[in-house]
Protein backbone atom coordinates (compact mmCIF):
# COMPACT_ATOMS: atom_id res chain seq x y z
CA UNK A 1 0.00 0.00 0.00
CA UNK A 2 0.96 3.47 -1.02
CA UNK A 3 0.86 6.22 1.19
CA UNK A 4 0.48 10.17 -0.01
CA UNK A 5 4.27 11.56 0.50
CA UNK A 6 2.26 14.24 3.39
CA UNK A 7 0.81 11.20 5.41
CA UNK A 8 4.50 9.32 5.07
CA UNK A 9 6.38 12.27 6.41
CA UNK A 10 3.90 12.75 9.17
CA UNK A 11 4.33 8.98 9.96
CA UNK A 12 8.38 8.99 9.55
CA UNK A 13 8.08 12.22 12.38
CA UNK A 14 5.61 10.33 14.60
CA UNK A 15 8.41 7.45 14.52
CA UNK A 16 10.82 9.58 15.06
CA UNK A 17 9.06 11.60 17.93
CA UNK A 18 8.64 8.20 19.44
CA UNK A 19 11.97 7.17 19.30
CA UNK A 20 13.03 10.71 20.84
CA UNK A 21 10.75 9.83 23.66
CA UNK A 22 11.49 6.57 24.44
CA UNK A 23 15.60 7.80 24.73
CA UNK A 24 14.77 10.53 26.93
CA UNK A 25 12.73 8.14 29.34
CA UNK A 26 15.90 5.50 29.38
CA UNK A 27 18.12 7.93 29.93
CA UNK A 28 15.79 9.27 32.64
CA UNK A 29 15.30 5.65 33.74
CA UNK A 30 19.18 5.30 33.90
CA UNK A 31 19.81 8.29 35.82
CA UNK A 32 17.50 7.46 38.43
CA UNK A 33 18.80 3.88 38.65
CA UNK A 34 22.89 5.55 38.55
CA UNK A 35 21.37 8.36 41.52
CA UNK A 36 20.07 4.96 43.83
CA UNK A 37 23.52 3.29 42.74
CA UNK A 38 25.66 5.43 43.64
CA UNK A 39 24.48 6.51 46.90
CA UNK A 40 25.00 3.58 49.73
CA UNK A 41 21.41 3.01 51.31
CA UNK A 42 21.27 5.02 54.84
CA UNK A 43 21.07 3.44 58.03
CA UNK A 44 18.34 2.53 59.46
CA UNK A 45 18.82 5.64 62.17
CA UNK A 46 19.32 7.95 59.27
CA UNK A 47 16.64 6.85 57.45
CA UNK A 48 14.06 7.09 60.31
CA UNK A 49 10.88 9.21 59.36
CA UNK A 50 10.60 10.13 63.67
CA UNK A 51 12.35 10.31 66.91
CA UNK A 52 11.24 7.16 68.96
CA UNK A 53 14.24 7.82 71.04
CA UNK A 54 13.52 8.55 74.87
CA UNK A 55 11.42 8.12 77.59
CA UNK A 56 7.48 6.54 77.37
CA UNK A 57 4.51 6.16 79.58
CA UNK A 58 1.61 4.03 79.03
CA UNK A 59 -1.53 5.65 78.55
CA UNK A 60 -4.16 3.08 80.44
CA UNK A 61 -7.17 4.48 78.65
CA UNK A 62 -9.05 1.44 77.70
CA UNK A 63 -9.24 -2.19 79.24
CA UNK A 64 -8.15 -0.96 82.19
CA UNK A 65 -9.01 -3.74 84.76
CA UNK A 66 -7.92 -6.29 82.88
CA UNK A 67 -4.20 -4.65 82.12
CA UNK A 68 -3.24 -2.28 85.09
CA UNK A 69 -4.47 -5.42 87.88
CA UNK A 70 -3.94 -8.78 87.09
CA UNK A 71 -7.39 -10.38 86.57
CA UNK A 72 -9.46 -13.15 88.01
CA UNK A 73 -8.64 -16.60 86.53
CA UNK A 74 -10.94 -17.22 83.60
CA UNK A 75 -11.73 -13.09 82.87
CA UNK A 76 -11.03 -13.53 78.60
CA UNK A 77 -13.07 -10.82 77.57
CA UNK A 78 -11.27 -8.80 75.29
CA UNK A 79 -9.30 -11.95 73.74
CA UNK A 80 -10.52 -14.03 70.90
CA UNK A 81 -9.38 -17.14 72.80
CA UNK A 82 -9.66 -20.75 70.87
CA UNK A 83 -11.79 -24.24 72.83
CA UNK A 84 -8.07 -24.95 73.53
CA UNK A 85 -6.76 -21.78 74.90
CA UNK A 86 -9.53 -22.09 77.04
CA UNK A 87 -8.50 -25.21 78.56
CA UNK A 88 -5.16 -24.05 79.38
CA UNK A 89 -5.87 -20.91 80.45
CA UNK A 90 -8.60 -22.62 82.81
CA UNK A 91 -5.70 -24.36 84.15
CA UNK A 92 -3.40 -21.40 84.85
CA UNK A 93 -2.11 -22.10 87.95
CA UNK A 94 0.37 -18.79 89.59
CA UNK A 95 2.25 -20.45 92.57
CA UNK A 96 3.03 -23.20 89.73
CA UNK A 97 4.56 -20.59 87.47
CA UNK A 98 6.50 -19.04 90.25
CA UNK A 99 7.89 -22.64 91.57
CA UNK A 100 9.12 -23.38 88.09
CA UNK A 101 10.56 -19.91 87.78
CA UNK A 102 8.24 -18.43 85.15
CA UNK A 103 7.11 -15.27 86.36
CA UNK A 104 7.95 -13.29 83.00
CA UNK A 105 5.55 -15.82 80.95
CA UNK A 106 3.08 -12.95 80.58
CA UNK A 107 5.88 -9.90 79.60
CA UNK A 108 7.02 -11.88 76.26
CA UNK A 109 6.65 -10.09 73.37
CA UNK A 110 3.02 -10.45 71.87
CA UNK A 111 1.59 -9.19 75.30
CA UNK A 112 4.30 -6.71 76.98
CA UNK A 113 3.32 -3.30 74.87
CA UNK A 114 -0.11 -4.07 76.40
CA UNK A 115 0.91 -3.77 80.20
CA UNK A 116 1.39 -0.97 82.75
CA UNK A 117 4.95 0.20 81.85
CA UNK A 118 6.93 2.67 80.56
CA UNK A 119 9.33 2.51 77.74
CA UNK A 120 12.69 3.34 77.20
CA UNK A 121 13.70 3.89 73.35
CA UNK A 122 17.40 3.77 72.55
CA UNK A 123 19.41 3.17 69.45
CA UNK A 124 21.90 0.29 70.30
CA UNK A 125 23.77 0.95 67.27
CA UNK A 126 22.73 2.20 63.62
CA UNK A 127 20.23 -0.54 62.72
CA UNK A 128 19.25 -1.94 65.86
CA UNK A 129 16.98 -0.26 68.12
CA UNK A 130 16.33 -1.49 71.56
CA UNK A 131 13.33 -1.12 73.75
CA UNK A 132 13.53 -1.30 77.42
CA UNK A 133 10.67 -2.06 79.90
CA UNK A 134 10.67 -0.89 83.27
CA UNK A 135 7.68 -3.32 84.02
CA UNK A 136 9.31 -6.62 84.60
CA UNK A 137 12.38 -4.98 83.36
CA UNK A 138 12.35 -6.54 79.82
CA UNK A 139 14.58 -5.75 76.48
CA UNK A 140 13.28 -5.95 73.28
CA UNK A 141 15.75 -5.72 70.76
CA UNK A 142 14.51 -4.84 67.28
CA UNK A 143 16.69 -5.60 64.29
CA UNK A 144 17.00 -3.64 61.26
CA UNK A 145 18.61 -5.53 58.04
CA UNK A 146 21.99 -3.36 57.45
CA UNK A 147 21.46 -1.38 54.29
CA UNK A 148 23.90 -3.77 52.25
CA UNK A 149 22.20 -6.75 53.33
CA UNK A 150 18.27 -5.34 52.57
CA UNK A 151 16.25 -7.25 50.79
CA UNK A 152 18.19 -10.15 51.06
CA UNK A 153 17.46 -13.18 52.52
CA UNK A 154 19.78 -15.35 54.27
CA UNK A 155 19.18 -18.30 52.12
CA UNK A 156 19.92 -15.61 49.12
CA UNK A 157 22.88 -14.91 50.37
CA UNK A 158 23.84 -18.31 50.48
CA UNK A 159 24.19 -19.72 54.16
CA UNK A 160 21.15 -22.13 55.51
CA UNK A 161 18.87 -20.49 58.77
CA UNK A 162 21.01 -20.32 61.67
CA UNK A 163 18.40 -21.89 64.17
CA UNK A 164 18.17 -19.05 66.64
CA UNK A 165 17.43 -19.68 70.74
CA UNK A 166 13.57 -19.13 71.45
CA UNK A 167 13.13 -16.45 74.06
CA UNK A 168 10.34 -14.03 75.61
CA UNK A 169 11.07 -11.35 73.90
CA UNK A 170 11.83 -13.74 70.12
CA UNK A 171 13.79 -12.02 67.48
CA UNK A 172 12.64 -9.40 65.94
CA UNK A 173 13.47 -7.62 62.65
CA UNK A 174 12.01 -4.17 61.94
CA UNK A 175 11.83 -1.67 58.74
CA UNK A 176 10.75 1.36 57.93
CA UNK A 177 7.50 0.71 55.86
CA UNK A 178 5.29 2.56 53.54
CA UNK A 179 1.62 2.85 53.95
CA UNK A 180 1.73 2.78 50.06
CA UNK A 181 3.28 -0.49 50.09
CA UNK A 182 6.86 -1.31 48.40
CA UNK A 183 9.23 1.83 48.54
CA UNK A 184 6.01 3.96 47.39
CA UNK A 185 5.86 7.31 48.89
CA UNK A 186 7.95 10.06 51.13
CA UNK A 187 10.26 8.62 53.24
CA UNK A 188 8.88 10.80 56.10
CA UNK A 189 5.75 8.83 55.79
CA UNK A 190 6.71 6.07 57.03
CA UNK A 191 6.25 3.76 60.03
CA UNK A 192 7.78 1.54 62.26
CA UNK A 193 6.82 -2.16 61.33
CA UNK A 194 8.24 -5.16 63.65
CA UNK A 195 7.75 -9.12 62.61
CA UNK A 196 9.29 -11.02 65.73
CA UNK A 197 9.67 -15.00 65.58
CA UNK A 198 11.69 -17.82 67.79
CA UNK A 199 9.31 -16.90 70.77
CA UNK A 200 8.63 -18.97 73.81
CA UNK A 201 5.12 -19.72 75.11
CA UNK A 202 3.80 -17.47 77.14
CA UNK A 203 0.72 -15.41 78.35
CA UNK A 204 -1.33 -12.72 76.18
CA UNK A 205 -2.69 -11.70 79.76
CA UNK A 206 -1.24 -12.14 82.97
CA UNK A 207 -4.05 -14.20 84.47
CA UNK A 208 -2.92 -17.27 81.89
CA UNK A 209 -4.40 -16.51 78.35
CA UNK A 210 -1.88 -18.48 76.17
CA UNK A 211 -0.54 -18.09 72.94
CA UNK A 212 1.99 -21.39 71.90
CA UNK A 213 5.49 -20.36 70.33
CA UNK A 214 4.13 -21.29 66.79
CA UNK A 215 2.05 -17.90 67.37
CA UNK A 216 3.33 -14.74 64.77
CA UNK A 217 3.25 -11.31 65.72
CA UNK A 218 3.63 -8.47 63.83
CA UNK A 219 3.30 -4.58 65.02
CA UNK A 220 3.06 -1.44 63.68
CA UNK A 221 4.45 1.71 65.49
CA UNK A 222 3.18 5.43 64.96
CA UNK A 223 4.14 8.52 66.64
CA UNK A 224 2.24 11.24 66.20
CA UNK A 225 3.11 14.94 66.88
CA UNK A 226 1.06 17.66 68.62
CA UNK A 227 0.60 21.14 68.28
CA UNK A 228 1.87 21.60 71.61
CA UNK A 229 5.27 19.99 71.11
CA UNK A 230 3.70 16.60 73.01
CA UNK A 231 4.08 13.00 71.05
CA UNK A 232 2.59 10.36 71.10
CA UNK A 233 3.55 6.81 70.33
CA UNK A 234 0.68 4.38 69.40
CA UNK A 235 1.72 0.69 69.01
CA UNK A 236 -1.08 -1.76 67.19
CA UNK A 237 0.14 -5.61 67.27
CA UNK A 238 -1.54 -8.43 65.34
CA UNK A 239 -1.04 -11.92 67.43
CA UNK A 240 -2.01 -15.03 65.05
CA UNK A 241 -2.36 -18.13 66.81
CA UNK A 242 -4.01 -20.64 65.51
CA UNK A 243 -3.88 -22.91 68.38
CA UNK A 244 -5.28 -20.95 71.50
CA UNK A 245 -7.44 -18.07 69.08
CA UNK A 246 -10.10 -18.29 66.84
CA UNK A 247 -9.02 -14.79 64.94
CA UNK A 248 -5.98 -12.76 64.80
CA UNK A 249 -5.80 -10.75 68.14
CA UNK A 250 -5.31 -6.80 66.97
CA UNK A 251 -4.71 -4.60 70.02
CA UNK A 252 -3.08 -1.03 70.05
CA UNK A 253 -1.60 0.63 73.24
CA UNK A 254 -0.60 4.48 73.88
CA UNK A 255 2.49 5.78 74.75
CA UNK A 256 2.75 9.14 76.03
CA UNK A 257 6.55 11.27 75.80
CA UNK A 258 8.32 11.85 78.82
CA UNK A 259 10.59 14.78 79.77
CA UNK A 260 12.67 12.63 81.52
CA UNK A 261 13.32 9.34 82.93
CA UNK A 262 11.92 11.04 86.57
CA UNK A 263 9.10 7.87 86.44
CA UNK A 264 10.83 5.01 85.28
CA UNK A 265 10.50 2.53 88.26
CA UNK A 266 12.56 -1.21 87.13
CA UNK A 267 10.67 -3.96 88.70
CA UNK A 268 11.33 -7.84 88.37
CA UNK A 269 8.64 -9.73 86.56
CA UNK A 270 5.52 -11.14 88.76
CA UNK A 271 3.15 -13.84 88.28
CA UNK A 272 0.96 -12.17 90.47
CA UNK A 273 0.74 -8.18 90.89
CA UNK B 1 2.11 20.65 9.31
CA UNK B 2 -0.93 21.02 12.21
CA UNK B 3 -1.13 16.69 12.81
CA UNK B 4 2.18 16.64 13.14
CA UNK B 5 2.48 19.55 15.59
CA UNK B 6 -0.28 17.62 17.50
CA UNK B 7 1.10 14.54 16.83
CA UNK B 8 4.19 16.40 18.72
CA UNK B 9 2.25 17.49 21.38
CA UNK B 10 -0.23 13.87 22.32
CA UNK B 11 3.56 11.90 22.37
CA UNK B 12 5.38 14.85 25.22
CA UNK B 13 2.01 14.70 26.96
CA UNK B 14 2.21 11.31 27.33
CA UNK B 15 5.88 11.12 27.84
CA UNK B 16 5.59 13.92 30.58
CA UNK B 17 2.36 11.57 32.20
CA UNK B 18 4.83 8.14 32.52
CA UNK B 19 7.47 10.24 33.89
CA UNK B 20 5.69 11.33 36.75
CA UNK B 21 4.35 7.79 36.97
CA UNK B 22 0.99 8.68 37.20
CA UNK B 23 -1.86 9.80 34.29
CA UNK B 24 -3.25 12.21 35.97
CA UNK B 25 -2.58 14.40 38.56
CA UNK B 26 -1.28 12.71 42.08
CA UNK B 27 -4.60 12.26 44.64
CA UNK B 28 -3.61 13.03 48.10
CA UNK B 29 -3.04 10.40 50.68
CA UNK B 30 -3.62 6.79 50.68
CA UNK B 31 -6.34 4.47 49.84
CA UNK B 32 -8.50 4.24 52.98
CA UNK B 33 -11.93 2.97 50.83
CA UNK B 34 -13.36 0.00 51.61
CA UNK B 35 -15.13 -2.03 54.97
CA UNK B 36 -13.60 -1.96 57.96
CA UNK B 37 -14.73 -4.73 60.54
CA UNK B 38 -14.46 -3.79 64.21
CA UNK B 39 -11.53 -5.92 66.27
CA UNK B 40 -13.10 -4.74 69.33
CA UNK B 41 -9.79 -5.82 71.35
CA UNK B 42 -8.25 -2.50 72.72
CA UNK B 43 -11.47 -1.41 74.32
CA UNK B 44 -13.06 -4.53 75.19
CA UNK B 45 -15.01 -3.84 78.20
CA UNK B 46 -16.33 -0.41 76.84
CA UNK B 47 -17.41 -2.08 73.73
CA UNK B 48 -18.77 -5.69 76.11
CA UNK B 49 -20.84 -7.94 73.93
CA UNK B 50 -24.51 -7.14 74.80
CA UNK B 51 -23.54 -4.43 76.96
CA UNK B 52 -21.10 -1.86 77.29
CA UNK B 53 -19.02 -0.75 80.45
CA UNK B 54 -20.47 -1.09 83.90
CA UNK B 55 -22.13 2.37 85.14
CA UNK B 56 -19.70 3.50 87.33
CA UNK B 57 -16.09 2.89 85.49
CA UNK B 58 -14.49 6.00 84.92
CA UNK B 59 -10.57 4.47 85.04
CA UNK B 60 -8.23 5.74 82.83
CA UNK B 61 -10.49 8.74 82.03
CA UNK B 62 -8.78 12.51 83.13
CA UNK B 63 -12.16 13.50 84.52
CA UNK B 64 -12.32 16.64 86.42
CA UNK B 65 -14.60 17.34 89.36
CA UNK B 66 -17.08 18.75 87.80
CA UNK B 67 -16.90 15.71 85.08
CA UNK B 68 -17.23 13.13 88.10
CA UNK B 69 -19.85 14.80 89.64
CA UNK B 70 -21.99 14.80 86.30
CA UNK B 71 -21.34 11.11 85.98
CA UNK B 72 -22.28 10.21 89.42
CA UNK B 73 -26.05 11.70 88.87
CA UNK B 74 -25.70 10.00 85.68
CA UNK B 75 -28.47 7.10 85.10
CA UNK B 76 -28.50 4.60 82.41
CA UNK B 77 -32.19 5.43 82.41
CA UNK B 78 -31.45 8.79 80.84
CA UNK B 79 -31.24 7.45 76.80
CA UNK B 80 -34.57 6.71 77.35
CA UNK B 81 -35.67 10.29 77.45
CA UNK B 82 -36.70 11.55 74.52
CA UNK B 83 -34.44 14.51 74.66
CA UNK B 84 -31.67 12.45 75.42
CA UNK B 85 -32.23 8.93 73.32
CA UNK B 86 -29.72 10.11 70.78
CA UNK B 87 -26.99 11.74 72.92
CA UNK B 88 -24.18 8.91 72.64
CA UNK B 89 -24.36 9.67 68.86
CA UNK B 90 -21.80 12.05 68.17
CA UNK B 91 -18.77 11.48 66.09
CA UNK B 92 -16.73 10.67 69.10
CA UNK B 93 -18.65 7.26 68.71
CA UNK B 94 -16.55 6.17 65.89
CA UNK B 95 -13.92 6.22 68.88
CA UNK B 96 -16.15 4.71 71.70
CA UNK B 97 -18.82 2.56 69.82
CA UNK B 98 -18.62 -1.16 68.55
CA UNK B 99 -19.21 -0.82 65.05
CA UNK B 100 -17.35 -0.97 61.99
CA UNK B 101 -16.68 1.69 59.27
CA UNK B 102 -17.40 1.83 55.64
CA UNK B 103 -15.52 4.34 54.54
CA UNK B 104 -15.63 5.85 50.89
CA UNK B 105 -13.99 9.38 48.65
CA UNK B 106 -16.20 12.08 47.23
CA UNK B 107 -14.55 12.99 44.29
CA UNK B 108 -14.12 16.56 42.31
CA UNK B 109 -15.32 14.96 38.83
CA UNK B 110 -12.64 16.77 36.75
CA UNK B 111 -9.36 16.52 38.80
CA UNK B 112 -10.36 13.77 40.84
CA UNK B 113 -9.20 15.22 43.88
CA UNK B 114 -10.96 14.25 47.10
CA UNK B 115 -13.40 16.80 48.70
CA UNK B 116 -14.03 14.61 51.09
CA UNK B 117 -14.38 10.95 52.69
CA UNK B 118 -17.17 9.81 54.16
CA UNK B 119 -17.90 7.05 57.35
CA UNK B 120 -20.89 5.37 56.41
CA UNK B 121 -23.87 5.21 59.30
CA UNK B 122 -24.22 2.32 61.09
CA UNK B 123 -27.63 1.93 62.49
CA UNK B 124 -28.81 5.18 64.49
CA UNK B 125 -25.34 6.45 64.14
CA UNK B 126 -25.42 9.03 61.37
CA UNK B 127 -22.32 9.27 58.38
CA UNK B 128 -19.33 11.46 59.29
CA UNK B 129 -18.66 14.34 56.20
CA UNK B 130 -14.52 14.81 56.52
CA UNK B 131 -14.45 17.58 54.12
CA UNK B 132 -11.05 17.94 52.71
CA UNK B 133 -11.60 20.71 50.60
CA UNK B 134 -10.08 23.57 53.06
CA UNK B 135 -13.59 24.70 53.95
CA UNK B 136 -13.06 26.39 57.63
CA UNK B 137 -15.01 25.68 60.83
CA UNK B 138 -18.35 27.09 60.99
CA UNK B 139 -17.78 30.30 63.33
CA UNK B 140 -18.15 29.63 67.07
CA UNK B 141 -21.33 31.13 66.96
CA UNK B 142 -22.80 28.51 64.76
CA UNK B 143 -25.54 25.98 65.98
CA UNK B 144 -23.96 22.44 67.02
CA UNK B 145 -26.13 19.44 65.97
CA UNK B 146 -25.44 15.56 66.33
CA UNK B 147 -22.89 15.28 63.32
CA UNK B 148 -20.81 18.25 63.91
CA UNK B 149 -18.38 19.70 61.58
CA UNK B 150 -15.40 17.69 60.74
CA UNK B 151 -12.35 18.72 58.45
CA UNK B 152 -9.62 16.66 57.15
CA UNK B 153 -5.76 17.24 56.13
CA UNK B 154 -3.07 14.39 54.92
CA UNK B 155 -0.06 14.21 57.49
CA UNK B 156 2.15 11.93 56.03
CA UNK B 157 -0.13 9.73 54.46
CA UNK B 158 -2.04 9.71 58.11
CA UNK B 159 -5.46 10.91 57.43
CA UNK B 160 -6.08 14.05 60.78
CA UNK B 161 -9.10 15.18 60.94
CA UNK B 162 -10.91 17.80 63.55
CA UNK B 163 -14.37 17.60 64.56
CA UNK B 164 -16.06 20.98 66.49
CA UNK B 165 -19.44 21.83 66.80
CA UNK B 166 -20.61 18.64 68.04
CA UNK B 167 -23.43 18.80 71.00
CA UNK B 168 -23.07 17.34 74.83
CA UNK B 169 -22.45 13.69 75.03
CA UNK B 170 -20.83 11.31 76.43
CA UNK B 171 -17.32 9.69 76.30
CA UNK B 172 -17.89 6.30 77.54
CA UNK B 173 -21.38 4.37 77.23
CA UNK B 174 -22.26 4.52 80.71
CA UNK B 175 -22.83 8.15 81.00
CA UNK B 176 -19.70 10.11 81.21
CA UNK B 177 -20.10 13.73 79.95
CA UNK B 178 -18.74 15.75 76.67
CA UNK B 179 -19.78 19.02 76.90
CA UNK B 180 -21.11 21.08 73.31
CA UNK B 181 -17.12 22.32 74.03
CA UNK B 182 -15.51 19.06 73.31
CA UNK B 183 -13.62 18.80 70.46
CA UNK B 184 -11.69 15.26 68.84
CA UNK B 185 -8.90 14.85 66.90
CA UNK B 186 -8.49 12.08 64.87
CA UNK B 187 -6.01 9.83 63.11
CA UNK B 188 -6.72 7.43 60.76
CA UNK B 189 -3.71 5.53 60.14
CA UNK B 190 -3.31 2.61 57.93
CA UNK B 191 -1.01 0.14 58.42
CA UNK B 192 -1.42 -2.88 55.27
CA UNK B 193 -4.88 -3.88 55.79
CA UNK B 194 -5.19 -3.12 59.33
CA UNK B 195 -6.34 0.38 59.94
CA UNK B 196 -5.73 1.86 63.69
CA UNK B 197 -7.90 5.13 64.62
CA UNK B 198 -6.76 7.45 67.45
CA UNK B 199 -8.86 9.66 68.72
CA UNK B 200 -7.87 12.41 71.27
CA UNK B 201 -10.82 14.35 73.19
CA UNK B 202 -10.07 17.72 74.42
CA UNK B 203 -12.96 19.28 76.79
CA UNK B 204 -12.23 22.18 79.14
CA UNK B 205 -15.37 21.38 80.89
CA UNK B 206 -15.39 18.05 82.06
CA UNK B 207 -11.21 16.79 81.36
CA UNK B 208 -8.02 17.96 83.12
CA UNK B 209 -5.93 16.99 80.38
CA UNK B 210 -6.74 15.63 76.12
CA UNK B 211 -8.08 11.64 76.69
CA UNK B 212 -6.60 9.28 73.86
CA UNK B 213 -8.51 6.46 72.79
CA UNK B 214 -7.67 3.66 69.61
CA UNK B 215 -9.42 1.79 67.63
CA UNK B 216 -8.44 -1.14 65.49
CA UNK B 217 -9.83 -2.55 62.35
CA UNK B 218 -9.11 -5.32 59.79
CA UNK B 219 -10.12 -4.42 56.32
CA UNK B 220 -12.71 -6.96 55.09
CA UNK B 221 -14.10 -8.08 51.85
CA UNK B 222 -17.75 -8.64 53.84
CA UNK B 223 -19.14 -5.23 52.94
CA UNK B 224 -20.71 -3.41 55.75
CA UNK B 225 -23.90 -1.84 55.31
CA UNK B 226 -23.98 1.87 55.84
CA UNK B 227 -27.57 2.26 55.86
CA UNK B 228 -28.53 4.60 58.65
CA UNK B 229 -32.04 5.54 59.90
CA UNK B 230 -30.51 8.57 62.28
CA UNK B 231 -31.82 8.01 65.56
CA UNK B 232 -35.31 8.75 66.12
CA UNK B 233 -36.63 10.67 69.59
CA UNK B 234 -39.14 7.72 70.22
CA UNK B 235 -40.71 7.29 73.79
CA UNK B 236 -39.70 4.78 75.58
CA UNK B 237 -41.70 5.49 79.18
CA UNK B 238 -39.88 8.07 80.65
CA UNK B 239 -42.86 10.62 82.00
CA UNK B 240 -42.61 13.83 80.69
CA UNK B 241 -40.08 16.51 82.84
CA UNK B 242 -38.90 13.58 85.17
CA UNK B 243 -35.04 13.45 84.24
CA UNK B 244 -33.38 9.97 85.71
CA UNK B 245 -30.58 10.82 88.16
CA UNK B 246 -29.40 9.62 90.95
CA UNK B 247 -28.99 12.16 93.97
CA UNK B 248 -25.05 13.45 95.19
CA UNK B 249 -23.77 10.65 97.11
CA UNK B 250 -26.51 8.05 96.30
CA UNK B 251 -25.44 6.13 93.05
CA UNK B 252 -26.44 2.80 94.09
CA UNK B 253 -23.62 1.33 91.92
CA UNK B 254 -20.31 3.15 93.19
CA UNK B 255 -18.77 0.08 95.04
CA UNK B 256 -20.13 -2.52 92.05
CA UNK B 257 -16.37 -2.70 90.09
CA UNK B 258 -15.06 -2.76 94.23
CA UNK B 259 -17.18 -5.63 94.88
CA UNK B 260 -16.95 -7.80 91.73
CA UNK B 261 -13.91 -6.87 90.68
CA UNK B 262 -12.01 -6.14 94.12
CA UNK B 263 -10.65 -2.76 92.51
CA UNK B 264 -10.64 0.14 94.86
CA UNK B 265 -12.93 3.46 94.62
CA UNK B 266 -10.14 5.38 94.20
CA UNK B 267 -9.74 3.78 91.04
CA UNK B 268 -12.81 3.44 89.80
CA UNK B 269 -13.93 7.20 90.03
CA UNK B 270 -10.80 8.23 87.23
CA UNK B 271 -8.87 10.75 86.95
CA UNK B 272 -5.76 11.62 84.75
CA UNK B 273 -3.61 9.81 87.37
CA UNK B 274 -5.60 6.53 87.13
CA UNK B 275 -4.15 5.89 83.58
CA UNK B 276 -0.17 6.04 84.25
CA UNK B 277 1.80 2.70 85.53
CA UNK B 278 2.58 4.47 88.61
CA UNK B 279 -0.81 4.51 89.77
CA UNK B 280 -0.51 0.98 90.60
CA UNK B 281 1.56 2.48 93.94
CA UNK B 282 -1.10 3.75 94.92
CA UNK B 283 -3.92 0.78 95.02
CA UNK B 284 -1.26 -2.65 95.40
CA UNK B 285 -2.19 -2.87 99.09
CA UNK B 286 -5.94 -2.57 98.34
CA UNK B 287 -6.51 -4.05 95.18
CA UNK B 288 -8.12 -8.19 96.10
CA UNK B 289 -8.04 -10.05 93.02
CA UNK B 290 -11.81 -12.23 92.65
CA UNK B 291 -10.96 -15.61 92.94
CA UNK B 292 -12.69 -16.28 89.18
CA UNK B 293 -14.66 -14.22 87.06
CA UNK B 294 -18.67 -14.16 87.23
CA UNK B 295 -20.52 -13.21 84.42
CA UNK B 296 -22.79 -10.19 85.59
CA UNK B 297 -25.88 -9.41 83.27
CA UNK B 298 -24.29 -7.53 80.28
CA UNK B 299 -20.74 -8.51 81.40
CA UNK B 300 -19.39 -11.74 80.33
CA UNK B 301 -16.10 -13.23 80.89
CA UNK B 302 -16.17 -13.81 77.24
CA UNK B 303 -14.36 -16.88 76.26
CA UNK B 304 -14.70 -19.17 72.72
CA UNK B 305 -17.33 -17.85 69.79
CA UNK B 306 -17.58 -14.51 71.83
CA UNK B 307 -15.54 -12.18 69.06
CA UNK B 308 -16.23 -13.34 65.24
CA UNK B 309 -13.85 -14.35 62.76
CA UNK B 310 -13.40 -12.47 59.60
CA UNK B 311 -15.11 -13.07 56.38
Amino acid sequence: MEYPVGRRRARAFSIGAAGLVIALLAMYGESQGQGRENQPPPSAKAAAPFDPTGYWSALVTQNWRLRMVLPARGDYIGIPISAAGKKTADAWDQAKDEAAGNQCKAYGAPGLMNLPTHLHITWQDDNTLRVDTDYGTQTRVLHFAPPQGRGASSASRGGNPVPRKRSWQGNSVADWASRRGGSAGPASARYLRITTTDLLSGYLRKNGVPYSENASLLEYVDLFKEPTGAALIVWTAVVDDPVNLETPYIISSQFKRQADGAAWDPTPCSAGW
Amino acid sequence: MRRRISTAIVIVAAASALMRGQGLPNVEGIELSGSWAPRNFTDAIGNMPGGGPRPVDYMGIPLNDAGRAWSLVYSQSQISMPERICDYYAPTYIAIGPMGLRIWPESELLTGATTAWVIGGWADFVPITIWMDGRPHPSIYAAHDKSGFTTGVWDNDVLVTYTTHMEAGAIRRNGVPSSDEATMTARFSRHDDVLTITARIDDPVYLTEPYYLTRSFALTRAPINPATHPCTVTNEGIEAERVPHYLPGQHPFIDELTKLYGIPQEAVLGGADTALPEFRKKIKDKYVRPSKCVSVPASTCGGPGTYPSLD
